[in-house]
């Protein structure tokens, strides 16, 4: 038979029993809109996490403390090989690749000014910092050399710190106390929204290490120090030299390991990226098991409509169908049933991972693929769902399903 | 074997037992059968004489259990499923005794619907020959009605329609008539008359003897044997009667 006269026979039987057809593709709609709403959160998830990681500033390079290989018991031996001063000066002086190299010094303390109190984190940076983490400054300027060498007492606050100082106000040429030591705001930084493990990072307040140091902490190491190369191709080179450099700056000898570790952005990320895929793979797994359910649905229902249409079936036999053609058609009845249940299930994941991205800000994000794979799945639970009771169907008797009450 | 090159249809001692474990019904108890081209055959019998039974076995949709079936000179038991199939659909057009329409499907594409399985690709406009066939029993304004706003007489010349709609050469009506009106019985007559006339061979069941005085020839079954067997001397013509019929049915309508 035509393929034209079967789908038209399907469709037919379909339309004749609308509700049945429809609770029918319940099983499906559910699951294909559960599997791309789900595919839409990891995948908007992982965006998310991508901007956060990008958000940190573009070709960072972390250098820290301590051996990456030989895990828990190098804290011990990293308290005697911590990060200096001395290490960031000359990684920024012999590094041919680096175009930005600061020591980080982050300290949580007391702010006062403005309109009170305020806890926030005091970072100790040097002024490469604005340009490795690719920070705007909206209102004042960034502190530069001279605020460096002289140990000035500036500071340039982050946006949360900001706001809830001065509201409605720029922070700009006032004072605030850290640690009742007295800075001058010299600027305001751009907003930067939280990071992947929600830390929010406008809640800072950055000034010069070598302020901060003598000033604040009044200790010589350095926790990490934080680099960027110009452009991302130069990263994995200057990974090698800064260990080249970081090795010869702590004196070690040819058989000892590394005592600090360098890591880039991608290495962060893929650490992110890694948590990320395993909750996708979880939802999609649960996803997965509505829609074999949903499959499971179409196989029982079109079990009944066998039984239920026996007499139909006997008809069709003894006006000349062979059980080819009834087999084709409850076949092709339970693919487009599925796929019909497919394509709204798309539409209802699509509207679904529409609101879920509005209420929670994710940019949730569905590709064509998700599309292709979810059609491609729903016609394979038809098939092989619907195959066993249309053969069912095929091998029956004429006369006995006529007869058939 | 004899002499079968015109025989439409020759069962040699055909035998139906229905083994139902406990009870043995012998619905047809070795029928010996001839029907030739062009053929017009009533066959009568009490409810349960095997009427049915022989026309299933007739129209490909039941084997013998015993003995054999010529359709054409070849015998039917050693077709295939599909074989068999193929021939119902083009050979044989069928009206069973229960109509057997399918519900909430509209009058035309039940009529259709013998159509939809032809494998010869030549019945391409099967809308309009299903909607022809529904205009030659009369039901031409009844295209879009299903089983259920039909009345029983109207189902039926919608199954009947359905068993033209092939142009098979043998047709196998199982009480066409029973659930008509005497008036559409004769039309319906007239209509199995005229198709006769083209060649195409009829058998038809009929438990009433004035139906079956319009065939050529008369069967009559019980117990599954035949009893009876001759030709009609000569058979009302339905397509006269209905002259007859049609003053009557003007002053009924004036
Ligand atoms: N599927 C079946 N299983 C068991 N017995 C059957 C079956 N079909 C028919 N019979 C029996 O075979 C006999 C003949 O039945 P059949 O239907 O041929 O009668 P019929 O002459 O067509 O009767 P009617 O005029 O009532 O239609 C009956 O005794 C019936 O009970
Ligand atoms: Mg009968």
């Amino acid at each position: 038979m035509k393929s034209s006269r079967l789908i038209k026979i399907a469709t037919q039987s379909i339309l004749k029993n609308k509700m049945r057809s429809l609770l029918t593709m319940l099983g499906i709609i559910i699951g294909v809109g559960a599997v791309i709403v789900m595919v839409a959160i990891g995948q908007g998830a992982q965006s998310m996490i991508q901007q956060q990681i990008n958000s940190l500033g573009t070709n960072l390079i972390v250098i820290s403390p301590g051996s990456s290989n030989s895990g828990g018991v190098s804290g011990g031996a990293g308290t005697y090989n911590r990060l200096t001063v001395d290490d960031a000066d000359k990684l920024r002086n012999e590094s041919i690749f680096l175009s930005g190299v600061s020591p980080e010094i982050a300290t949580r303390g007391q702010v006062i000014g403005g309109q009170g109190n305020w806890r926030a984190t005091i970072n100790g940076v040097s002024t490469d910092y604005q340009f490795i983490r690719d920070w705007d400054v909206i209102s004042g300027r960034f502190f530069d050399q001279s605020d460096m060498r002289s140990n000035r007492k500036v500071a340039v606050l982050g946006m949360t710190v900001a706001d809830n100082l001065f509201p409605g106000e720029d922070p700009v040429g006032q004072r605030i106390q850290l640690r009742n030591v007295p800075f001058d705001i010299i600027g305001v930084l751009a907003e930067k929204g939280q990071t992947a493990s929600g830390t929010d990072q406008d809640d800072v307040i950055l000034a010069p290490y070598t302020t901060v140091q003598t000033r604040l902490s009044g200790r010589q190491f350095v926790p990490q120090i934080l680099a960027s190369t110009a452009i991302p191709s130069d990263i994995e080179a200057a990974q090698e030299e800064i260990k080249a450099i970081m090795r010869e700056s702590h004196g070690l000898a040819q058989w000892e390991d590394d005592d600090f570790t360098v890591r880039n952005q991608s290495d962060l990320a893929e650490t992110a990226q890694g948590t990320t895929e395993v909750m996708t793979m979880l939802l999609l797994a649960i996803a997965s098991i509505s829609l074999l359910v949903g499959g499971i649905g179409i196989m029982n229902i079109m079990l009944v409509s066998v039984t239920e249409r026996t007499r139909e079936i006997g008809i069709r036999l003894a006006i000349g169908a062979r059980g080819s053609d009834v087999l084709t058609q409850f076949l092709v009845e339970s693919i487009v049933m599925s796929i019909l249940g497919g394509a709204i299930g798309i539409m209802i994941g699509f509207g679904g991972s529409y609101i879920l991205g509005e209420a929670t800000g994710w940019s949730t994000t569905i590709q064509p693929a998700t599309i292709f794979v979810a059609l491609g799945f729903s016609a394979a639970v038809g098939i092989f769902f619907g195959l066993y009771p249309a053969r069912k169907a095929s091998v029956l008797d004429p006369i006995d399903a006529l007869r058939y009450e | 074997m004899e002499d079968q090159k015109t025989a439409v249809i020759r069962t040699v001692g055909a035998e139906k037992v229905y083994d139902m474990g406990k009870t043995r019904v012998r619905a047809l108890a070795g029928v010996d059968f001839t029907v030739e081209q062009g053929e017009m055959v009533a066959i009568m019998g009490a409810s349960g004489s095997g009427k049915s039974t022989l026309m299933n076995i007739l129209g490909c949709l039941d084997l013998p259990t015993a003995g054999s079936y010529f359709l054409d000179g070849v015998r039917v038991e050693t077709l295939s499923r599909n074989q068999l199939a193929d021939i119902r659909n083009q050979k044989i057009g069928f009206v069973f005794q229960g109509f057997n329409l399918l519900p909430r499907t509209s009058a035309v594409a039940n009529v259709e619907l013998p159509l939809l399985y032809d494998r010869s690709g030549e019945k391409i406009n099967t809308r309009k020959l299903a909607s022809q066939a529904l205009a030659k029993v009369g039901l031409g304004d009844r295209l879009d009605h299903e089983p259920s706003e039909l009345s029983g007489g109207q189902q039926q010349r919608v199954a009947i329609a359905r068993a033209l709609v092939t142009d098979p050469s043998l047709i196998l009506a199982d009480e066409p008539t029973g659930n008509l009106d005497s008036r559409t019985s004769v039309e319906v007559l007239a209509l199995f008359q005229e198709l006769n006339d083209q060649g195409i061979t009829i058998i038809l069941v009929t438990h009433e003897e004035d139906i079956s005085k319009y065939a050529k020839r008369i069967v009559e079954l019980r117990d599954g044997y035949i009893i009876r067997d001759e030709q009609v001397a000569d058979h009302r013509r339905a397509a006269v009667d209905l002259e007859t019929f049609t003053p009557v049915a003007v002053e009924v309508e004036v």
